[in-house]
């Protein structure tokens, strides 16, 4: 008995997980289906689901009327060039304060999270102020470096939860074991710091390659990524449904391919600390 | 050689002072127990002496040359953590031979050197293994493997057997011990467990709040403690303490007398009377916690199987020769 109830439970629970996973890529399924249809069918009603015309038309439209590769480029540098000076910034500050902390660490690590809660819209004018007069509107080293900047708390408190899990024991066995600060780097720590580093830094890049807010506002054609890319396709003229679900898929394609070769590592790092 | 001495050794933490003051000579290839309640500093002074931490004052000299400025590794000595710290990364072997491997000496004769560790300690067909597929007493014996390979001036092990369970605990004591009597490397080896100091040790430090309060080898702590945290500190089940009238009778402030030295009667015939609270039967021996009204609750000790129970009136009889008399301070008084 108690057997067969562990069956049904299975059955059910495994049943759930499916239905609720297939609710949340839903949206994401119909936008790539969209993206296959005509302009007309796209806002069909009824809809149809899988039997439609199929085109790739949107594509050959998109790339036309704008080029993918040059925002693509764009938010490879903008997401990536962010998130690798956010860590060059964050490590030691992460690292001195998971491993030297003062009495003050835990109000230095507030405050940084506490910036996050502020609304970005509060000082789009003075940012872009300053961006105007440093001549940094639509560059991308302009927009790396607010990305950067949004993103550093987040990068510091992944990264510095990740350290204090590393039992300070070990770094003294080492130097107990005659490892110079250098080698204790290279021996012990970055290998023990590996898996952290690496789910941070996929984090901050899917973080950096959606944010939408300052990419639209600091940015036109230049520097503009591929957010900027399919928000041209919401245009006052009215929605173009079907092109616009094509740039989408065209932008989140190079990211969903690097998400899905990295989840053990995402997870983990979503998960970090919830478990021993 | 491992000669280690303390002068005036002084640590605090702000104004918080840890250690206050420790002197204390370890001879060459003695093993050492630190010993004392949580809190006392024992493990600060390991650390000390390590280099883990900085003294505040004070000198500590490993064959007669002051290190307090010596950075850890350069001071020879290598360390058994209570968490035991393998490098998670590493196999056994490269865990073993890590500390080699800083010393610059040639591979052959790291493999050489770690797998006659690992032979001593029964690790050789664990040496590719990871720390994380190893039992918690192999991945002790790892962390010994550790220490034991850089042949170093002494060990320092911080309650090295703590996370192993009872039975293990005992069997890796009596490894630890046969192991440094066998190098002969001088040892100071840290616990809470007055039981694990008495049998491990050639000679045991008593701290208590940062303060040393008796050196001196098992058997001396035992029958001579040089006051009153040391003889309630030493001995398992607690030695009894009495006040009052009966104390000022010997001329002492308080008397300790142990389980062990108190004769047990039926109801009858003088000594302290009292009720038993609680007989525990092991067997072995019988504890008798018996209330004593005015003198208090006071436990006594039987070798062998003692068909009392809870509730029987006893008395309890001092043996004369082993009363221990403290003043009003709490130091021993002799003669």
């Amino acid at each position: 008995m108690a057997r067969m109830a562990t069956t049904r439970r299975v059955v059910i629970s495994t049943a759930a997980a499916w239905l609720f996973g297939f609710l949340i890529f839903f949206p994401i399924l119909w936008m790539v289906l969209a993206s296959f249809k005509t302009e007309l069918e796209a806002f069909a009603i009824p809809p149809s689901f899988l039997f439609f015309h199929w085109t790739t038309e949107n594509y050959a439209t998109v790339q036309e009327r704008s080029d993918y590769f040059h925002h693509a480029m764009n938010s490879i540098i903008i997401a990536g060039g962010s998130t690798l000076i956010a860590l060059l910034i964050a490590i030691p500050a992460a690292w001195s304060m998971a491993f030297s902390p003062t009495r003050r660490t835990k109000d230095i690590l507030l405050w940084m999270l506490s910036t996050k809660m502020m609304p970005p819209v509060g000082v789009l004018v003075p940012i872009y102020l300053i961006y105007k007069s440093f001549g940094l509107l639509d560059s991308r080293i302009g927009l790396v470096f607010i990305l950067c900047l949004g993103n550093l708390p987040i990068v510091i408190w992944m990264l510095f939860t990740y350290f204090k899990e590393i039992p300070r024991d070990i770094l003294e066995a080492a130097r107990m074991d005659g490892a110079t600060v250098g080698r204790e780097l290279v021996y012990v720590l970055t290998p023990m710091a590996i898996p952290g580093l690496a789910s941070t830094l996929l984090l901050n890049l899917i973080l950096a390659w959606n944010e939408a807010f300052w990419t639209l506002n600091l940015s036109t054609s230049n520097a503009a990524p591929l957010t900027t890319f399919i928000a041209s396709y919401s245009s006052p003229e009215g929605l173009f449904w079907a092109k616009l679900s094509a740039a989408s898929t065209l932008a989140i394609a190079p990211i969903l391919v690097l998400g899905w070769f990295s989840q053990k590592q995402l997870v983990r790092g979503l998960t970090f600390g919830a478990v021993k | 050689m491992g000669q280690i001495t303390l002068q005036g050794v002084q640590k605090s933490f702000g104004p918080v002072h840890i250690i206050k003051g420790a002197d204390l000579d370890i001879s060459d290839g003695s093993f050492v127990v630190f010993v004392g309640p949580s809190g006392c500093g024992k493990t600060t002074l390991l650390r000390l002496i390590a280099g883990l931490e900085d003294v505040s004052g004070g000198k500590i000299l490993i064959d007669g040359k002051n290190v307090v400025d010596t950075p850890p590794a350069k001071r020879g000595l290598s360390m058994v953590f209570q968490s035991y710290a393998l490098y998670p990364h590493m196999s056994v072997r490269g865990n073993i031979g890590f500390g080699l491997k800083m010393a610059g000496l040639p591979k052959d004769e790291i493999n050489r050197k770690v797998e006659a560790a690992a032979a001593t300690l029964n690790l050789t067909p664990y040496l590719d293994r990871k720390p994380r597929e190893l039992s918690g007493g192999q991945r002790q014996r790892v962390a010994i493997g550790r220490a034991i390979v850089r042949e170093p001036k002494a060990f320092l092990f911080d309650e090295p057997l703590s996370n192993l369970d009872a039975a293990l605990r005992v069997q890796m004591r009596i490894e630890v011990t046969r192991l440094q009597k066998q190098l002969g490397t001088t040892a100071i080896y840290v616990t809470h467990d007055q039981v694990e100091a008495m049998t491990m040790a050639d000679k045991i430090v008593v701290l208590n709040s940062g303060k040393i309060e008796q050196y001196g080898s098992p058997l001396e702590l035992y029958e001579k403690p040089a006051n009153l945290f040391v003889a309630g500190f030493i001995g398992s089940p607690k030695m009894n303490f009495v006040t009052g009238e009966l104390a000022l009778q010997r001329g002492a402030a308080t008397i300790g007398v142990r389980p062990e030295h108190l004769r047990i009667e039926r109801d009858g015939g003088g000594g302290w009377q009292g009720t038993i609270a609680v007989a525990e039967h092991l067997g072995s021996d019988t504890f008798l916690y018996v209330d004593a009204g005015p003198l208090g609750m006071l436990t006594a000790r039987y070798i062998g199987e003692l068909s009392l129970h809870a509730g029987d009136r006893v008395s309890l009889l001092p043996d004369p020769a082993r009363i221990h008399r403290f003043d009003a301070s709490g130091n021993a008084l002799r003669g």
